[in-house]
């Protein structure tokens, strides 16, 4: 019998019933497991303090969950971290079942909407002149306005749309039919009045969501400074209380900042003095809602750009600028947990835009594939054409089924902590356009290459995908310290077993049984993963199932290598390695639980679908064996410590070291 | 004014799809093809929404004729500023045998049930470019009739419509209650907004079909065989104007 169908339960929602795969009763038996990781955190804190990368800190989850925002919604399901729980080799088998959680009524809203945002874009937005002038024209931001497009995920009662994560990915993906815009309202959105809706107050809600929603207001967000990039803890900026404690006179300069030139409020993250208990003073961020109107807020040209020109990027500077005390977000000195949650947050949706433009560019480079004849021949009958476009469109396949799979998530669980999982999407789908769009524009050959087709753009602004938001070197650490800070407590306990074996002899003999087998590449699987989607696709189950029992091994062997030291910055190809694994693991459950509901419920070229999926499926489990195996065979097999030393001679060299090829040392 | 308005909406294969012919020969591809509202039907909407804006008219009624996605086109009146709908329900098989004629009839029973003073439809739609439904519904009403409206004032009892007729524009002076079918400059439709759409699905979609209004939608024609039109020939290069003159004249075209 199929176990595809999910135990499916409507949760009494007033407004917006979701359907919530899963037993609620597991995800509560599974609390009290999570609160004990949470109170251990500080036993492997060491994994994340010592890197260049804020992001790894391990406060950023905990704060999910207390922050004084969290608006009273209906409960729904804790969801266990399923990415990170990959790491102890426990996998979630419900996200075998992919999730639906739109309601016919959000269906049929959803898809009412789109068409009119679909039609804007092609009759109103000419996206090759906001890259030219690189401004997006006044009438044009107005019509996104009118459109109901700044306020998506705010809610109803504050003049938005309400949208949950689902629909705001399925816009995304026509957002993204210029890079610009989807930028400019990513900025607004997404990241900088992202903060007021998951951790404002009720006042602050009240006071500046209705304009940020109807797009009277604009808003950015202020992290990045010249001397911290991807490390936001050492900021520079501060703001110190005036002597009525009333205000905050905020100083400092904030550069790269998206809407920077247009926005009329500004998440600003600054340091501010508190005092520690011991009468020390230190300094930790605050955030503060600025308006631009306060005064002492003065922003440069906007900046010229590879891609998204026409996105207004600006360096800010704040000169005694007076922020009243009701003006911070969060709490004092939290500040830090804050940006990390915006971020954390704003990131699944980049795997639909991806998806989105990749759609577009597959479609025109096929339109030119079976129109163009060389050699007596269509592009498309030519087996290099066609390999192109089967592996983008499995890459493609993969991007949106990570997509929508982690906005499911979100959408049918409460404070859901899918961070690590965004982080994936966002690393995968990125990288995989930059690749694949390229290609697309390789089947044109030099008209590809041409200004008037629209290819080169979107390239250029697809390439900004690899930096922001994180650049996609510090997530992949993120991914790999946040599964091995998870499953860093549990293996505490084992690796305590393993060092004293006389106590423990059955559980030793089962490790080394365990072990021995992974040693030949050949762990055993008892998850029974294939039991849980269509039958065709049991292949592919095993795959995974192998890649999950596999990376469990490879975290084993990492931690005994390195144990704390793994966060040091010589161990990053271990970790990115981690990463990878983790992606494709990712990768495969989405696309195996995405194939298995449209063959199981018959949707059109669904058997196509199946064969997307089984590639994935092939291709990342060759990927992750070659990586296990590197991480098995240490530095000195896997060619790493060749690397290093290669790198550490042109760094002496300050640059590339080989001699000129036609240096001449006797004549 | 206590004016009423009735628009008629078709749903129609969308303006930007390449229509391929079907494998029977008897129609064109619909099924996963995008559909959209008949463009000119859009204008005729945006012209009742506005005259509702400018408080000529007290309340706007979409009406669509087809499948049960049908309420997909009334749904986007509704939410350009429509007050109510209603479907009339016609199984896809049928609709594609519908006629002007069924529709007038109707349009003209709707008419007289809601009792409409003015009914606005879009000068024809863009896939059976028919161009009859209004003037039928003027005639089975016996209604005066402004087509092809470029613009539409009210002045007193009577409609003051510009009309676009060949070579120039002619104004008259309808009385009410008459048919106006719009034309393409007769305004530019709005996009409906999210916002709209949200608030579009609390109003109203009535649901009936043709045999309730006491219509008989027997077809009147058979469809015999539908083509694609035929492939462009290559041109060719002549050497100097009186050639091309000469060539013309041999192909008949001058």
């Amino acid at each position: 019998m199929l176990r595809w169908q999910p135990v499916k339960f409507v949760l009494g929602h007033p407004s917006r019933g979701k359907v919530i795969f899963g037993h609620p009763g597991i995800g509560r038996a599974m609390l009290g497991h999570q609160e004990s990781h949470i109170a251990a955190l500080g036993v492997t804190r060491g994994f994340s303090t010592t890197t260049q990368d804020s992001c790894t800190s391990p406060q950023v989850q905990e704060a999910r969950d207390d922050g004084p925002a969290q608006q009273p919604t209906t409960l729904k399901p804790t969801h266990q971290p399923f990415v990170k729980n990959l790491f102890l080799g426990k996998f979630d088998k419900k996200m075998l079942t992919f999730p639906e959680v739109l309601d016919r009524d959000q269906h049929e809203l959803l898809h009412e909407m789109i068409a009119p945002i679909e039609r804007f874009f092609i009759e109103k937005v000419d996206g090759a002149k906001i890259d030219k002038e690189a401004s997006i024209p006044p009438e044009t931001l107005q019509g996104l306005k009118e459109l109901g497009l700044y306020g998506q995920q705010i809610p109803e009662e504050y003049g938005g749309l309400g949208l949950g994560a689902t629909e705001y990915a399925r816009i995304a993906e026509i957002l993204a039919l210029d890079g610009s815009i989807a930028v400019t309202l990513a900025a607004h959105q997404a990241i900088g009045l992202k903060g007021i809706l998951i951790t404002g107050n009720q006042e602050q809600k009240k006071k500046y969501l209705p304009r940020l929603a109807c797009g009277e207001w604009t808003a950015a967000f202020c992290l990045t400074e010249p001397s911290s990039g991807s490390d936001a803890a050492s900021i520079q900026s501060r703001a110190t209380l005036s002597k009525d404690g009333k205000t905050w006179l905020l100083n400092g300069s904030k550069i790269w900042i998206s809407n920077g030139g247009s926005a009329d409020l500004l998440t600003v993250f600054a340091k501010t003095p508190e005092v520690q208990p011991n009468g020390e003073v230190k300094d930790k961020v605050t955030a503060f809602i600025v308006e631009r109107g306060f005064g002492g807020v003065s922003s440069s040209t906007p900046e010229d750009k590879m891609g998204i020109r026409g996105s207004n990027t600006c360096e800010i500077h704040f000169e005694n600028t007076p922020v009243p005390i009701e003006n911070v977000l969060g709490e004092i000195g939290g500040g830090f947990k804050v940006a990390m949650n915006i971020l954390n947050s704003g990131r699944f949706s980049m795997g639909s835009s991806g998806a989105g433009i990749m759609k577009k560019m597959i479609g025109w480079s096929m339109e030119h594939a079976v129109t163009r004849k060389q050699f007596g021949h269509h592009l498309s009958e030519f087996a290099l054409i066609k390999e192109k476009f089967a592996r983008m469109s499995v890459a493609v396949y993969a991007m949106e089924s990570m997509a929508y799979i982690t906005a499911g998530v979100l959408d049918s669980h409460k404070n859901a902590d899918c961070s690590v999982e965004a982080a994936i999407v966002k690393v995968f789908s990125s990288e995989s356009v930059w690749h694949w769009g390229s290609e697309c524009l390789q089947i044109l050959g030099g008209m590809g290459y041409m200004k008037p087709y629209p290819f080169e753009r979107y390239l250029r602004d697809a390439r900004v995908l690899l930096i922001f938001e994180g650049t996609n070197e510090i997530l992949r650490l993120f991914i790999a310290l946040s599964g091995l800070q998870h499953a860093g407590i549990e293996l505490q306990s084992l690796i305590k077993k393993l060092r004293n074996p006389l106590m423990n002899p059955g559980f030793i003999l089962g490790k080394s049984i365990e072990r021995l087998r992974h040693q030949k590449d050949n762990p055993k699987l008892d998850l029974d993963l294939a039991g849980y989607i269509h039958p065709s696709l049991k292949l592919g189950a095993d795959s995974l199932e192998y890649c999950v029992k596999r990376l469990q091994y490879s975290v084993e062997v990492v931690l005994a290598r390195h144990g704390l030291k793994v966060a040091e910055p010589e161990n990053q190809l271990e970790l990115a390695r981690l990463a990878d694994c983790a992606i494709d693991i990712y990768g495969m459950t989405a696309v195996l639980s995405r194939a298995s509901r449209s063959y199981c419920i018959g949707i059109r070229n669904s058997a196509h679908e199946m064969q997307l999926a089984m590639m994935f499926c092939e291709e990342a489990a060759a990927r992750i064996k070659k990586r296990v195996k590197d991480i098995e065979n240490g530095p000195f097999i896997n060619s790493d410590s060749t690397y290093m030393k290669i790198a550490d001679t042109l760094i002496e060299n300050k640059g590339y070291a080989a001699e000129h090829p036609l240096t001449r040392v006797f004549w | 004014m206590s004016l009423k308005v009735l628009v008629g909406c078709k749903r129609v294969i969308d303006y930007a799809v390449k229509i391929r012919v079907r494998p029977d020969k008897l129609g064109v591809v619909t099924d996963g093809i995008k559909h959209s509202m008949n463009p000119f039907d859009e204008i005729a909407i945006e012209e009742a929404v506005r005259l509702k804006e400018k408080n000529i008219v007290k309340e706007v009624i979409a009406v669509s004729c087809g499948p049960t996605q049908a309420q997909e086109t009334i749904r986007t009146a509704l939410a350009m500023g429509a007050d109510r709908g209603i479907h009339v329900e016609v199984p896809a098989k049928e609709m594609e045998k519908l006629e002007p004629l069924h529709v007038s009839k109707i349009l003209a029973k709707l008419a007289e049930k809601e009792q409409a003073e003015l009914v606005i439809v879009g000068k024809q739609a863009i896939d059976d470019d028919t161009n009859a439904t209004a003037q039928m519904t003027a005639g089975i009403l016996n209604w005066p009739q402004a087509t092809f409206a470029s613009k539409i004032e009210k002045k007193d009892d009577f409609l003051e419509v510009i009309r676009e007729i060949d070579g120039g524009l002619e104004t008259i002076k309808v009385k009410l209650p008459a048919v106006v079918s719009a034309d393409l400059r007769l305004n530019e439709p709005r996009y409906a907004t999210l916002p709209n759409i949200m608030k579009a699905k609390k109003k109203k979609i009535e649901k009936m079909k043709p045999a309730d209004l006491g219509v008989d939608t027997t077809p009147h024609f058979e469809v015999i065989e539908v083509t694609d039109p035929p492939a462009r020939e290559a041109g060719i290069k002549v050497e100097d104007v009186d050639t091309l003159l000469l060539k013309l004249k041999e192909v008949g075209r001058i």
